[in-house]
């Protein structure tokens, strides 16, 4: 017995021997580093961050191969350690959630590919836009569920994974095993930062919006009565949701699939609902901020794109500073935009919002006079933003132009805007058929003209303006002259007196596509009126740049607009930006904000030290992508909501606002309109799955 | 023995008498680290090494010093000390000497330390009493069998992600059905050596 144990324990102790002898001679030397970062870590294994145990994650990170933060399982204050060790430097950075993408489920996914011949989704993918991975259609497999190490994830009522976001620590796991990769990490930053991809399931609204708002999000939160939720979603893309609510031209309704039948849903005014609800509720829906970090940008112009950029820099922790030419903020917005359309009570609680958040603004600031790009960057602005807007009129070029009593059109519409009225006579002619043409015709009108004319050189049918704006004028019993244009203005002791016409008809198609008027010689005929105004165009006034020693490099397009890179506003000049009217020339407010949420995102890039980059896959309308031009079992919903208005009676003499606003009810039911598109799907009425399966299967 | 006779030796380990499937060692990591095919792969190379160094000790331990001192039946307690030992002087060695193979052999290395195909390997060398070479040799095939079969079911296991399952069978419940599978069609070698 004495002998077996020695013999083992002589075994066990050579064993012994060898290993001390070993380990001694092949020490391998342990970075005191890694230790002391495997000392900060939990130590739970949980292998949240990627790595094989905390042990592999303490090497990767003193080796630099993976960031202080990586911990998922320990929190912030892991992080904080870990950074400590490592001597780095935390900054606050928005903890990612995962987000379902998808809104289709297992139950219903083949319900709704039956379109152009297609049945399916991928298939259509395929067809349509070459291989990538289709977004579209959750399979409820449940991976998700089963990979998350917080158990933040379930499958919810319909099928569709449900994430909590209190549980959910942004680790990614899900992301990585979803087959259909519907489900991804996201920020708010993260989607404001964000521009929609054609690999995206967009909705056509969403791809036509020129400030890429997530339509069907807040639509759907407005159907479930998440208000705050359907605020704070077009928030994301676009900060003034009260504006453009009311004075947006909606490119997004015409590419609504309800108006493939139907009308299209009325995606502005529910818009509108949405954003006078926060107003109505006394209350501000602040959106999630970066917290600051006090470095300064300048932002020229309080018009739509310098508050959107203004704002959006300021979510993300910069300290904007707004000069403004103007007394008052808001651009076009305010001076361009009347009353009865955007009241400014309205617009000046919507700037205040944005003002709140962090961001100081100058009034009575003019560029070249009382400052320059120099003097800006001496204060210390280390980017600077130009939004100064189309302000210069274009003039008619005819004999008489200087006569007493001939108006350029934006002059009235400004001087509105400082609340003074311009005294009219009683008979006005307006010249132009745009939207600006139709807001000094309706102005006039309620400036007290008694016959305001609108003289336009093509058809009502080739008119730039609004249909809506044009409807509304003729309700005011605004005249309209389509096919004439003026040749002479006529006077009397310097006074005007009369517009002498000629009649116009109709050519070929010019490049714009529309049909060139050509004059009908001797056909020439005279109005007696007592003011002329002409609404034919504004162009930028960018005569500042000649004074400023630096601004004068800035290059300039032969239209005398700012040459600035549409999807990233950066200019010839390093840390200068444009957009907005200032680069695309006289445009609608919308436009103005997304070429302002586009420019902040590149701001930030810059004043982060990073390149540029503009993701080469980025939406810019709906004709990038795949078209569905039926909607075969579209479930009916109604008739789109009417929009209540204030009688013509009631708007005489008077600027107060028309348009009254979408009720509750009017808005949840229009909600119900919406078809919830995706990509390549929309939803369909509740038909019994079993049923449609039997159906195809016998007309096979 | 010929070269055909080692041939058939290293079919039979491999396939027929796959220890695996046929002898039913090791199924713990089979079914632990099956679901992804990288950790599949890594514990294969890491099983072929142990054992071969495995089989290469405890065959010098048994003639060197148990058959000596007469205390052959302390068989399995001597082999798991010197399989332990051995396992933890080659992660010191590697570490310093080969810090590339230590790294990705990585985990699985002292995962495996007290495996019982490894032990299982070790004593049916003694067993069926192979000399050193046969030794070497059975050690290298019946790993490359392991290794065979579980990346097999390691790839199975995965396309089992991507299709709609019963609840009752998820996880490990389809990971045994399937392995059974596996052990069948495994079984269908048998006539290709006759014993």
């Amino acid at each position: 017995m004495l002998f077996e144990a020695l013999a083992i324990g002589g075994l066990g102790l050579a064993s012994a021997l060898g290993l001390g002898v070993a380990a001694k001679v092949f020490a391998v030397e342990v970075d005191p580093l890694v230790e002391a970062v495997e000392e900060a870590l939990p130590g739970a294994n949980c292998g949240g961050c990627g790595f094989a145990g905390c042990a592999s994650a303490a090497l990767a990170i003193a080796s630099g191969k993976a960031a202080a933060n990586i911990c998922v399982g320990g929190g912030p204050e892991v992080a904080v350690a870990v950074s400590a060790v490592m001597g780095v430097e935390v900054i606050y950075r928005e903890p990612d959630v995962s987000q379902v993408d998808c809104t289709y489920s297992t139950d219903i996914a083949e319900l709704k590919f039956n379109y152009d011949g297609v049945q399916d989704c991928r298939a259509a993918v395929l067809l349509a836009g070459g291989p990538k991975v289709c977004e579209i259609g959750c399979v409820g497999l449940g991976s998700c569920v089963k990979v998350c190490p917080f158990g933040a994830i379930q499958i919810g009522p319909d099928n569709l994974p449900v994430v909590d976001p209190a549980l959910c620590t942004g680790c990614g796991n899900c992301e990585k095993v979803c087959p259909k990769n519907i489900i991804h990490l996201t920020s708010v930053t993260r989607r404001i930062l964000g521009f929609n991809a054609d690999y995206n399931c967009l909705a056509p609204c969403q791809a036509t919006c020129p400030a890429q708002i997530d339509i069907p999000g807040y639509i759907r939160a407005i159907g479930e009565g998440r208000y705050e939720d359907a605020v704070l979603t077009i928030k994301e893309h676009n900060p003034l949701p009260l504006v453009c609510g009311r004075v947006c031209p909606h490119p997004c309704e015409d590419q609504c699939r309800r108006g493939v039948t139907e009308e299209p849903v009325n995606i502005n005014h529910l818009k509108r609902f949405a954003a006078d609800y926060e107003m109505n509720s006394g209350k501000r829906i602040q959106p999630f901020c970066m917290p600051k970090n006090e470095r300064k940008v300048a932002i020229v112009g309080g018009g739509p794109t310098g508050l959107t950029c203004a704002y959006y820099l300021a979510r993300l922790g910069y300290a904007p500073t707004i000069y403004e030419a103007q007394p008052h903020m808001g651009g076009m917005l305010r001076y361009g935009i009347p009353e009865y359309r955007l009241p400014k009570a309205t617009l000046d609680w919507e700037i205040q919002g944005i003002l709140d958040l962090g961001c100081e603004a100058k009034t009575n600031q003019v560029m070249g006079r009382d400052f320059t790009l120099e003097s800006l960057r001496q204060e210390g602005y280390e980017a600077i933003y130009l939004g100064v807007g189309c302000w210069s009129s274009r003039g008619m070029r005819v004999e008489g132009e200087d006569l007493d009593g001939v108006l350029p059109g934006t002059d009235m519409l400004i001087d509105r805007g400082n609340l003074e009225d311009t005294p009219v006579g009683d008979r006005v002619v307006i010249i132009g058929g745009g939207n600006t043409a139709m807001d000094c015709a309706r102005t006039c009108w309620r400036l007290g003209a008694k016959e305001v004319t609108v003289l336009y050189r093509r058809t009502e049918k080739e008119m730039p303006a609004n249909q809506i704006e044009i409807e509304e004028a003729k309700h005011e019993g605004i005249n309209f002259h389509f096919l004439a244009a003026p040749t002479k203005l006529l006077g009397e002791n310097g006074k005007l007196t009369g517009l002498e016409y000629i009649k116009m008809e109709l050519g070929e198609p010019d490049a714009s596509g529309r049909r060139r008027p050509v004059p009908i010689e001797g056909s020439e005929t005279v109005l007696e009126c007592d003011n002329v105004i002409a609404a034919i165009g504004q162009f930028p006034n960018l005569a500042f740049l000649e004074q400023d020693a630096e601004a004068k490099d800035l290059a300039v397009t032969k239209w005398n607009t700012i040459d600035a890179n549409i999807d990233a506003g950066s200019t010839n000049i390093p840390g200068v930006f444009s957009g907005g009217d200032t680069v695309t020339g006289a445009a609608t407010a919308v436009e103005a904000i997304g070429a302002g949420r586009r420019a902040a995102r590149a701001m930030h890039n810059f004043l982060s030290g990073e390149e540029i980059q503009v993701p080469e896959d980025w939406v810019h309308g709906p004709k990038e992508l795949p078209q569905i031009t039926a909607t075969p079992d579209a479930a009916p919903a109604g008739n789109r909501a009417k929009m209540p208005e204030l009688s013509v009676a009631e708007r005489a003499n008077s600027f107060v606002e028309v348009e009254l606003g979408l009720t509750e009810e009017m808005a949840k039911k229009e909600t119900q309109r919406c078809l919830q598109c995706g990509l390549y799907c929309y939803r369909r009425k509740g038909q019994d799955y079993e049923a449609w399966k039997w159906e195809r299967k016998e007309n096979a | 023995m010929s070269f055909g006779d080692y041939m058939l030796f290293i079919v039979s380990a491999i396939l027929v008498n796959n220890i695996l499937l046929a002898k039913f060692l090791g199924n713990c990591p089979f079914l632990g680290v099956s679901r992804r095919m990288d950790t599949a792969t890594g514990m294969s190379m890491a099983v072929i090494f142990v054992m071969v160094m495995a089989g290469m000790i405890t065959w010098l331990v048994q003639y060197y010093v148990l058959v000596p001192l007469e205390i052959e039946y302390l068989q399995t307690i001597a082999f798991i000390l010197v399989i332990a030992a051995l396992v933890q002087l080659v992660e010191i060695v590697m570490a310093k000497s080969l810090p590339a193979l230590y790294r990705a052999l990585g985990i699985f290395l002292p995962l495996i330390t007290t495996n019982c195909a490894v032990l299982g390997v070790a004593i049916i060398n003694i067993n069926e009493e192979y000399d050193f070479v046969d030794t070497l040799i059975f050690s290298f095939a019946s790993a490359v069998g392991y290794s065979l079969a579980l990346v097999l079911f390691a790839g199975i296991r995965e396309r089992f992600m991507l299709v709609k399952m019963p609840k009752v069978f998820e996880g490990t419940a389809i990971g045994l059905v399937v392995a059974g599978f596996l052990a069948l069609a495994f079984s269908g070698f048998a006539g290709l050596v006759s014993h």
